[in-house]
């Protein structure tokens, strides 16, 4: 098992190459050329000069692979150049912007899970009762309603309407409810779904049949063997649409006006500050392979069949 | 075989539905220029935010511009462009998949992997990043979604390929002396024709729903050119006077993505297609 871990680590590494040579291709298809852009946010009128003085010193005058090189050796010690806009270095202004939207991620997974776990279990052992009904209506508005249509629809009644919640910014309990609903509700869509087929599933195990036959009380069969098992995917599941809730928050930030690294990111989309873009593709690779490793050892822990199977591959 | 035969009744009844409003769209999304009470984009800052009249049955937004007339000619965006995106994704899947599927090997392989790193990522990501590079614009936006959605396609055909490569029915079609034409269209088309069917049913929601929240954001569709997404933002400042501003473009995106994933999912449980 120690080994199928190590091994899994170490695979992620070819990866993360692979990822930052994408970004660094991205910047040079890019039709912005970094001396150029960089001396025009410092309002600085370009000339030649200055130009091959600055590339010179972005170290744009080596070959490309040197710089590749470089690149990684930057990225590692989590350098991702300066912003054309601010003149600071992107790390820093990241991290500034970070804590807000892992408050907003966090709300709405911790929400998503409390609604869709009670609301997939129950709808998968009550067949087409009501609550089955209800919790396929909800799984297909969620997953057709546009999000950021959403948290207008939620602005208007529970803030213009009701003036139970403030419109947008951050700060209180109350700001982080709207944001937070808005970017749970596909996701509650999404994982009532996956459990409710998973608990119809397993309910057809043949280990089901044979605990009932032994006698063992209803709420112990659900508890110990459906709900456990049934579980499992949604976990896979949870990893999997790290990458949804990331485009979540980019666009309920900008709904609800919340100072996020989302709307960071558009913003530099607008005023083409590349290095910004590329830190934040390279983040959201570097989120997502990392929260897939991490499903995948929870799954070898619930699931001892996994690491097994790990193991016949060595 | 009752169960069968009632989710296939049922099934018929959503897709007669479904194309019922998918027909009424598509015949407003041609006909707009003409049955458009007012010009979408003149300006006419006299009647701004007027509520709904005989001239503006909808009423006007914040420039005065009718309300009506922009959603109708908004279909035309959002249909037209979702449709270019499917005929071309469609093109490159077919090119791809089915190089990918006749010569096998490590460019299968290679293409293979690339298609199951972009399915890896959700769409919205790619197109972001993609439109990151080129630029934000309306051109950009399709181009991305172009570049992201051909994926799909690319693995149906493979699978087509591969099954004309190595199935015994083809075989025996061939032994029997069947001609390429009529395999092709006994054989192949009626298994690509219904995956082909739920996955552009599909995706035409989806790029419809990516398109809106794109021009939402700011990054596709610029102004004055009315699009549903670019309408919702533009009326997001005056939801204390005016909700019904970002109130109508949203109803007209989910009514057409709501209609298409229902079309998809019954599509799918009609063929009993698998979905992803």
């Amino acid at each position: 098992m120690g080994t199928y871990i190590l091994k899994r680590i170490m695979a992620i590494i070819p990866i993360f190459l692979l990822a930052i040579l994408l970004t660094f291709g991205m910047i040079h298809l890019s039709p912005v050329d970094p001396a150029e852009a960089y001396l025009s946010a410092a309002h600085i009128q370009p000339t030649d000069e200055m130009l091959a003085q600055k590339r010179h010193e972005f170290g744009l005058d080596q070959p490309l692979h040197v710089q590749y090189v470089n690149s990684i050796i930057k990225i590692c010690q989590f350098d991702f150049g300066i912003s054309y806009l601010s003149n600071k270095p992107v790390w820093d202004e990241v991290t500034y912007r970070m804590p807000a939207t892992i408050q907003l991620a966090l709300g709405s997974i911790i929400l998503a899970v409390l609604v869709s776990v009670p609301l997939g279990f129950l709808a998968g052992i009550k067949k087409n009762s009501g609550i089955d009904h209800f919790s396929r209506l909800l799984s297909f508005f969620g997953a057709s309603i546009p999000s950021f249509w959403l948290g207008y629809l939620l602005i208007f009644f529970f803030s213009v309407k009701l003036d139970l919640f403030p419109v947008e910014g951050i700060g209180t309990w109350q700001h982080l409810v709207l944001p937070s609903v808005t970017l749970a509700l596909p996701l509650i869509a999404l994982y009532t779904r996956l459990l409710r087929a998973s608990v119809l599933e397993n309910l057809q195990e043949p280990y089901i049949l044979f605990a009932r036959t032994r006698g063992i009380h209803e709420k112990v069969i659900m508890g110990k063997h459906v709900l456990r098992i049934a579980i499992s995917p949604m976990i896979t599941g949870l990893g999997m649409n790290l990458g949804k809730l990331l485009t979540g928050t980019i666009i309920v930030e900008a709904v609800f006006s919340w100072p996020g690294f989302g709307r960071y990111f558009i913003e530099a989309i607008f005023n083409r500050d590349v290095p910004v873009i590329q830190c934040y593709v390279l983040l959201a690779a570097g989120l997502f392979i990392i929260s897939n490793l991490i499903v995948d050892l929870i799954q070898m822990c619930i699931d001892p069949r996994i690491s097994r199977k790990g193991g016949q591959h060595q | 075989m009752i169960t069968s035969l009632r989710i296939m009744m049922r099934s018929q009844k959503v897709v007669v539905l479904c194309s019922i409003i998918l027909s009424f769209l598509l015949i407003i999304t041609i006909l707009a220029p003409w049955i458009a009470p007012n010009d979408p984009i003149a300006v006419n800052l006299a009647n701004k935010l007027q509520p709904s009249s005989f001239e503006y049955p909808l009423g006007t937004d914040h420039l005065g511009r009718c309300t009506l007339s922009r959603i109708l000619y908004g279909a035309r965006i959002s249909l037209g462009f979702a449709t270019l995106i499917f005929i071309s994704s469609l093109g490159i899947g077919l090119i791809v998949g089915t190089i990918a599927g006749y010569k096998g090997g490590w460019l299968d392989q290679v293409l293979m992997r690339l298609c199951d790193g972009v399915m890896a990522f959700p769409n919205l990501l790619l197109i972001l990043g993609l439109v990151g590079i080129l630029g934000p614009g309306l051109k950009q936006v399709i181009l991305a979604l172009m570049l992201v959605q051909w994926v799909y396609y690319a693995r149906i055909f493979r699978g087509m390929v591969l099954s004309l490569k190595e199935q015994n029915y083809i075989a025996a079609a061939k032994i029997s002396g069947s001609s390429q034409w009529k395999i092709i269209k006994k054989h192949i088309v009626p298994n690509v024709l219904p995956p082909l069917a739920v996955m552009g049913t599909l995706e035409m929601g989806w790029a419809i729903m990516d398109i809106s929240a794109m021009s939402f954001l700011g990054l596709g569709v610029q102004p004055p050119t009315p699009e549903w997404g670019a309408m919702i933002h533009e009326g997001k400042s005056y939801i204390r006077t005016n909700p019904e501003l970002m109130l109508y473009p949203g109803l007209m995106i989910m009514l057409v993505v709501v209609t298409f994933n229902l079309l998809g999912e019954a599509l799918s449980e009609r063929f009993g297609v698998k979905r992803r």
